[in-house]
């Protein structure tokens, strides 16, 4: 077999300027009658949702493109703004479906920010198991579909035979598979059932194995460097200059992670890598997301440890004016049964002020902008989507890309259209 | 990067040890794998022992939803007539099911046990309007069941939100 020597990274700054997320067709293509407008989606299998994208090709060529995003559009920020706080808890995890518990600590942080309260120790330190987990089964969300997309159909069933571990897990403790609403201001909605740890034991023992067999199956299969290595360059220079964060920046060789440049939760204490590449093309991309795996499960692994030595320990922060009062004492005293009725009907007032919360979610920086006007609502929510970033970085790693490798490009991109519409 | 050709071929390992494990496919309509104890299906509301409905009709279920999708019209117990425990009684309650995100946001607000959400989460229809659950739906035992998982194994001691007062 012949080796092909690819570009592997590049010098400087390929921006397509002045904007820099549209490829513009260059002026002696414009009028030529071999170019092609395509449109890839929205209704596309592998643009992740309903990412449109026009594209100018040339023969296989990519000479523009250009992205249409606002299909999924669901006005879920305005939204929150008509609920009371408390309500407004469910909207978060489903605007990013696939990273939603990272969506819904986000949201919680910035309330329990505006309102200074403490968190106990427990709730801390399961925040950090559940998002943990929430990072794996994006990582399997993303490597199932960007290697069906490129023809690798059984990675699909492996990786979703480990995410439904994930989601079973999330039943088991929160009540559904996703969108739990189990972080609530304080700490925690409910306490963590006993059989839990057992069964997340077993999990963080397989985890490790299953990712051997990805590995196996795909990390030096032939057809899959071929796809992947040198595809969607993207230098750590343009990176920075365009937004970029989480996975996309950390495989272009920039050493950026929240969890440990700002700690927030119990990252300071835990032990954990951060996976760093310096190729800046698909093929890394999916590296890092593999390593990240591999840490992800050490941490839960680590939180289990904390956990289960806090058998008895309070989960929610007793603070009767955020928190409901506990279930028994409904029966019993007046008193709690009159706050409870006044945080379910009005909702608790959360102090005037503006916060700026970020996390680092499966996709990057995801954060939360909220300003209270010292009412029982936000008065204004904004999410940073990493996703909607993500997306911004298409035109850039498609320079001189052919159409085969949009799709891989934009599987690596791993932008959830919930997230970028918003 | 050089070629690896053995490396294309250990994948293939990987595919024939799956000869020898056993399929994790679930069959599904003829088996139904249990949900776990805390999870949120369909409504339920609840009766005493006596016959006598617990919801009262307070409407804080319907203040609780996030997705507006309750909808609570009261009424007052007379000698006659009496429903419900309290002082008054839900004439009307309807749940929006296609409407509804299974938050449990209801269960936790009700101070008196009477609405929780069960197990049961087969509940496609061919129309919407069969979404719309009257308070007889609600009242009546579900006709399909759904296996549970031991609520002593995956629950804790006691139930927040689930304890049978």
């Amino acid at each position: 077999m012949a080796t092909v020597e690819r570009p592997r990274i590049y010098e400087g700054t390929r921006i397509p300027s002045p904007i820099p997320t549209i490829l513009r067709l260059s002026d002696e293509l414009r009028d030529s009658p071999d170019v092609m407008q395509v449109n890839f989606g929205p209704n596309h299998p592998s643009t992740h949702g309903v990412l449109r994208l026009i594209v100018d090709l040339a023969g296989e060529r990519v000479e523009g493109i250009e992205a249409v995003i606002g299909y999924l559009h669901t006005g879920f920020e305005k939204t929150m703004e008509q609920k009371t706080w408390w309500k407004a808890i469910t909207y978060p995890a489903r605007i990013d479906y696939v990273g939603f518990q990272n969506d819904e600590l986000v949201f919680v942080l910035a309330i329990e920010k505006l309102l200074e309260l403490e968190t106990p120790q427990k709730a801390v330190w399961m925040r950090m198991l559940l998002c943990e987990l929430n990072r794996i089964h994006s990582h399997l969300v993303y490597l199932g579909t960007a290697a069906l997309e490129l023809g690798a159909i059984s990675m699909f069933w492996y990786c979703f035979r480990e995410r439904d571990l994930v989601l079973d897990l999330f039943e088991l403790v929160t009540g559904v598979r996703m969108h739990t609403r189990y972080f609530q201001a304080g700490g925690l909605a409910e306490d963590i059932p006993p059989g839990f740890y057992a069964e997340c034991r077993k999990f963080t023992e397989w985890m490790p194995k299953a990712v051997d067999d990805y590995e196996s199956l795909i990390d030096r299969n032939e057809i899959w460097l071929e796809r992947t290595q040198g595809v969607g360059l993207l230098s750590a220079d343009d990176a920075i200059a365009l937004g970029q964060s989480g996975p996309v920046l950390r495989a272009s060789g920039v050493d950026w992670d929240l969890r440990r440049a700002e700690p927030y939760l119990a990252y300071d204490k835990v032990d954990f890598e951060v996976p760093v590449l310096p190729n800046g093309d698909v093929y890394d991309r999916y590296r890092v997301r593999m390593i990240e795996m591999r840490e992800s499960t050490k941490i839960v692994a680590q939180c289990l440890d904390r956990l289960e030595g806090m058998e008895g320990e309070p989960w929610i922060a007793d603070d009767r004016k955020v928190v409901l009062p506990p279930r028994h004492e409904l029966h019993t005293s007046m008193e709690s049964l009159i706050h409870h009725f006044k945080i379910v009907t009005e909702g608790y007032r959360v102090p005037e002020g503006e916060v700026y919360v970020a996390i680092e979610s499966p996709r990057g920086e995801k954060a939360c902008y909220v300003i209270s006007d010292g009412g029982s609502r936000p008065w204004r929510v904004k999410f940073r989507a990493p996703s909607l970033v993500a997306l911004e970085a298409t035109a850039t790693c498609m320079r001189g890309a052919l159409v085969a490798d949009l799709v891989a490009i934009v599987g690596s991109l791993d932008s959830v259209m919930g997230d970028t519409d918003r | 990067m050089s070629p690896q050709p053995y490396s294309s071929i250990k994948g293939f390992g990987v595919t024939f040890k799956q000869i020898f494990k056993k399929p994790i496919t679930q069959q599904y309509p003829e088996y139904k794998r249990p949900v776990y104890p805390r999870f949120r299906g369909r409504h339920r509301l609840w009766t005493h022992e006596n016959g006598l409905e617990k919801c009262v009709g307070c409407s804080l279920c319907a203040a609780a939803c996030p997705a507006d999708c309750i909808r609570v019209v009261a009424a007052e117990n007379t000698p006659g007539n009496r429903v419900s425990a309290g002082e008054r009684y839900a004439r009307i309650y309807e749940i929006n099911l296609s409407r509804c995100i299974f938050c449990g946001y209801c269960e936790i607000a009700c101070p008196f046990d009477a609405i929780t959400l069960e197990a049961e989460f087969e509940i496609s229809e061919y129309s919407r309007d069969d979404l719309i659950y009257t308070k007889d739906m609600l009242l009546a035992e579900p006709i399909k069941r759904v296996p549970v998982a031991d609520r002593q194994l995956y629950d804790t001691p006691i139930p927040a939100y689930k304890a049978k007062s």
